[in-house]
């Protein structure tokens, strides 16, 4: 084991579940992340599976009770995130930490024009007058495809059709020039011909920015298209992790190649889709052993005894299945 | 329609026939219901609500002379109600089942529970009569109206402070709180400048209609402090069958009800920026 | 001989609510659309979001009456149906909607929301159940759990039972809208295959939608592309897969991950033009192609005249002035 410095951020076995009243969800088991600058890790997984709970803790954001870190570790930069005092929190969110949602038009607040949830957060972090925010929020609109816009600038959100929204909350996740954006689903909400713009912006930003993008999505397709490495996240606990290129062409764990196989296209026309029986287990019901077994076409017994260990099968490629050779 | 003749009692019990009569038909109530409708209507129109019967002077006289006490009792009530109501019920939803939202919910569940005039009398026998803080009666000066409008607004405060909490606590579960908090801003700047600002459009609207209902609930709380005001004149009419009076009260109450409905979707519409576009 | 669905120049038009002008924010979500379904096939539209997918289908099932144009089902004009003989032809037509939420009632077990259409066809009571547990049976609910309530089941199970009651009709006509669109993707496989079984065993007509052109594509013998209220390219699946042409239905393509096949689609677009793709087409200006604007071939004819669909080879229709003019 290398102690790796260059790492951007680093998740070590972080493991929270939420505490109710019907008995604990088990929403994180232990998972490793790591991202460094200039790279997009996609995080693939289906509802339920734990992406937004990973990116809410990179944040800061699960609140705690409900919630409880069980354990493991965040590290920024090299430094640790969990347990910092509030203020701390509050100075690296949105400033070295941002992060952009999903539905643009509930993420926005629809009362504040565009332009004042932009300013505000230049005047906060780097302490811009009025004059200097606006001048820099220009700009960012210009970077994510808005061009220098007043309109857009002194528009409301409802003002601006999905894209232009999801461009907006672009603008304003990297206005205080961040070094790690997550991305949580920014594309599930907008349409397919919109989808692939906002994914040609977040490439761009890698580059010209260098920063360090975690891409949250349950499309596959769509993660092939922008990922540099993909980690596979199901009831948890990540199953695989590899670079774009291993994950798609030498699929080791029977999950994902299970999810790849399901993606109906037209050269399947004619034949049934391998679908994946059953249905995702939820965080307070999760199987005994390997998670995945009630629905694995490869299970053996000790599949739902044993919790299989994540190996590393060379070149950054690993996965937690017993059957994997 | 109201049983008895207002002939009748005009003339009294023990009238000759061919007085009543001519009573009747001075007052126009000879003619078929329809025409003294549409005569009314048509009358309405110029602001003329005719003559009070029991006095003898202009009904739109009367109504004027007489309102602006009320709506300054109602304008004073509701101003109270949104004082306590608006901070309160934000504290509440922002520390909720701290001391000041437990406090809150006392404070609602009484107001709701308390009528307003036994309030009203409560107040009286204790900061008139017993300390004599406040006057026991009369008019003219703010003095008079401080106790009415707090019998009245107390209660109309109890409703605000729930909505006002409800609706805080639903806009800071919106998704738009989460970003804003992501943008590391202050909890200070989360609560009163995104979530704020959007939860107090349905109090606006909410406030603008009970300052209508104020109007109404004015009558009792009048009645109590001896407030020469439009309840009175309205319950005065009512007992002396003044029909011109009452007609004109309730056409006038009505007008002034739905003009305040009116400004408010003005003032909601300029306060949303959904709405204002269309 | 008519198709066992045909759709003849409807139209949609939704009138706003201007004051003293009642045409003035007048949008209209489906513009002389016309097409045909043969019986036991599946015919797929796409479109993005807001284009008037789901405005047609209700027009179509009458559920909210189109503005113009007809619709013949099973050579029977919906349009000169009365009220009452309209509603029990509507048996034989059912549909599916995307969010299997709000399309059960949450206070009701499965068992009383799926007899409840049945009341109105007169069964009695053993009929109805056995109904009932056939069509859960065939969706791959157990009839055992028919006692419970939306709420306990996942939101795949939920679309199956929605699916099961539409079944509960015994329909030959089943309109899908995006009925996968809110499942995740190990779940809406399955949904998928259920929907191809039921086909094949029941003999269904399904007219399928979705924005995702790869689903469309497996599931449909043929396919309509919609734009802003139009149809601009119909055909086979084989036609239209192998050899798209429209440039909307090009754009579409580009759009699917990993398919990026024509370079020329792609970022020709501004950004304000491109953000604000569905919205609503104004009633006046109908004399330009409704494409003209995002258009990367778009020429001074384009806006001049408004293309119609026309035919390039086989049932393969294409409306675009650029390449009627190749022809
Ligand atoms: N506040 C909470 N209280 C209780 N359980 C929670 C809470 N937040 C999340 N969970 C549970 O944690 C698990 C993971 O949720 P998460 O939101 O991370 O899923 P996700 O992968 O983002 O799914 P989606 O694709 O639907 O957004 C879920 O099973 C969920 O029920
Ligand atoms: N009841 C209505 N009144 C007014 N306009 C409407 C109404 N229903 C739909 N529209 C408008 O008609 C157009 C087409 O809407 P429709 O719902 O048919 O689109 P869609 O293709 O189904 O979109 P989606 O993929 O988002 O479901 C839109 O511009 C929409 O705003
Ligand atoms: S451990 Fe067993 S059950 Fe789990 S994925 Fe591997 S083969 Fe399937
Ligand atoms: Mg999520
Ligand atoms: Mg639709």
């Amino acid at each position: 084991m290398t102690v790796s410095n260059n790492n951007l951020l680093e998740i070590k076995n972080l493991d929270i579940s939420f505490i109710q009243a019907r008995g604990a969800a088990h929403a994180l088991r232990g998972i490793d992340l790591t991202i460094s600058s200039g790279e997009i890790l996609a995080l693939v997984g289906e509802s339920g599976s734990g992406k937004t709970v990973t990116s809410m803790s990179i944040m800061g954001l699960v609140p705690t009770p409900p919630a409880r870190v069980n354990a493991g570790s965040l590290l920024f930069k090299g430094e640790e995130l969990i347990g910092r005092p509030h203020a701390e929190m509050r100075k690296i969110r949105g400033n070295e930490i941002a992060m952009v949602f999903q539905e643009p038009a509930k993420y926005l607040n629809p009362s504040l024009k565009i332009g004042e949830q932009i300013t505000e957060m230049l005047i906060l972090h780097l302490g811009m007058s009025k004059r200097q925010a606006v001048e820099k929020s220009l700009e960012f609109l210009d970077v994510v495809g808005l061009g220098k816009s007043r309109r857009v600038l002194n528009a409301y959100p409802h003002e601006l059709s999905g894209g232009m929204k999801q461009r907006a909350m672009i603008a304003m996740a990297i206005c205080c020039n961040p070094s790690l954006l997550l991305a949580d689903e920014p594309t599930t909400a907008l349409d397919v011909t919109l989808q692939l713009q906002i994914l040609k912006l977040i490439r761009s930003l890698k580059a010209t920015f260098s920063m360090g993008i975690l891409f949250i999505s349950h499309n596959l397709g769509i993660v092939r298209e922008i990922a540099d490495r993909v980690s596979v996240i199901y009831a948890g606990k990540i199953v695989e992790s590899a670079s774009n290129k291993a994950l798609f062409e030498n699929t080791l764990h029977p999950y994902t190649s299970a999810l790849l196989q399901s993606i109906p296209d037209a050269k399947k026309r004619g034949h049934r889709l391998r679908a994946i029986p059953g249905s995702v287990p939820d965080a307070e019901n999760i199987p005994q052993g390997c998670s995945f077994h009630p629905r694995c076409a490869l299970a053996s017994d000790r599949c739902s005894q044993e919790i299989p260990m994540t190996k590393d099968y060379g070149n950054g490629h690993s996965a937690a299945c017993h059957m994997v050779q | 329609m109201i049983p008895g003749d207002p002939a009748l009692t005009i003339a009294g019990v023990d009238a000759a026939e061919s007085d009543i009569q001519a009573i009747r038909a001075k007052l126009g109530t000879d003619k078929p219901m329809l025409n003294q409708y549409l005569e009314w209507i048509w009358d309405v129109f110029r602001f003329d609500f005719g003559t009070s019967l029991t006095s003898g002077r202009p009904v739109s006289d009367l109504i004027m002379e007489r309102f602006p006490l009320t709506l300054t009792l109602a304008v004073l009530g509701i101003l109270l109600s949104i004082v306590i109501a608006i901070p309160l019920g934000v504290i509440s939803a922002v520390r909720r089942w701290s001391f000041w939202d437990y406090l809150g919910m006392l404070f609602s569940q009484a107001g709701m529970a308390i009528p307003s005039f036994w309030l009203g009398i409560l107040l009286l026998m204790l900061l008139s009569i017993k300390y004599r803080v406040f006057p026991l009666f009369g008019s003219g000066s703010i003095n008079h109206l401080i106790l009415p409008s707090i019998s009245l607004g107390i209660a109309r405060a109890a409703v605000l402070l729930r909505l006002t909490r409800a609706s805080m606590v639903e806009e800071l579960s919106k998704e738009y709180v989460i970003t804003a908090r992501a943008k590391g801003l202050t909890e200070r700047m989360v609560n009163y400048k995104h979530a704020l600002r959007n939860a107090l459009l349905p109090v606006i609207t909410i406030a603008g209609i009970q300052l209508g209902y104020m109007l109404g609930g004015a009558i009792i709380i009048e009645q109590v402090f001896s407030l020469p005001g439009l309840g009175r004149l309205f319950l005065f009419a009512v007992y002396q069958r003044d029909f011109p009076l009452i007609q004109g009260g309730v056409v006038f109450v009505a007008f002034v009800f739905s003009f305040i409905n009116f400004a408010v979707d003005i003032l909601y519409s300029v306060l949303n920026p959904k709405i204002r576009i269309s | 001989m008519n198709r066992f669905v045909e759709i003849v120049n409807l139209e949609k038009t939704y009138y706003g609510h201007g004051f003293f002008k009642r045409s003035k924010n007048a949008v209209k979500a489906v513009d002389r659309v016309s097409f045909g379904i043969e019986k036991k096939s599946v015919y797929g539209l796409v479109g993005e979001s807001g284009c008037g997918k789901t405005s047609l289908v209700r027009s179509v099932l009458y559920l909210d009456p189109p503005t113009d144009g007809e619709v013949w089902v099973d050579n029977t004009l919906l349009g000169g149906l009365k009220a009452t003989e309209l509603r029990s032809f509507r048996r034989r037509m059912q549909i599916v909607f995307q969010d299997p939420n709000s399309a059960l009632n949450p206070k009701m077990n499965i068992q009383d929301s799926l007899e409840e259409g049945l009341f109105n066809r007169g069964l009695d009571n053993s009929r109805r159940k056995e109904l009932v547990t056939r069509m859960l049976d065939l969706v791959g609910i157990s009839p055992s759990h028919s006692t419970r309530y939306p709420h306990e089941f996942s939101g795949g199970q939920k679309q199956r039972i929605v699916i099961a009651r539409a079944l509960c009709m015994e329909p030959d006509f089943l309109v899908l809208d995006e009925p996968v669109s809110n499942l995740d993707v190990s779940i809406q496989a399955q949904i998928i295959n259920l929907l191809q079984d039921l086909k094949s065993e029941l003999g269904l007509t399904y007219l399928f939608i979705s924005h995702d052109l790869n689903l469309v594509a497996y599931l449909s013998d043929q396919i309509a592309v919609m734009y802003k209220g139009r149809l601009v390219e119909t055909g086979s699946t084989d036609e239209i897969m192998g050899h798209p042409m429209h440039p909307y239905t090009l754009k579409l393509f580009s759009s699917i991950p990993g398919m990026q096949t024509t370079p020329a689609a792609d970022d020709f677009t501004a950004p304000e033009a491109a953000a604000s793709g569905g919205d609503k087409k104004p009633l006046e200006g109908a004399n330009v192609c409704s494409y003209c604007d995002p258009c990367p071939m778009a020429g001074q004819e384009c806006r001049g005249q408004e293309p119609q669909l026309e035919t390039i080879d086989g049932s393969h229709k294409v409306a675009c002035l650029k390449l009627a003019n190749h022809n």
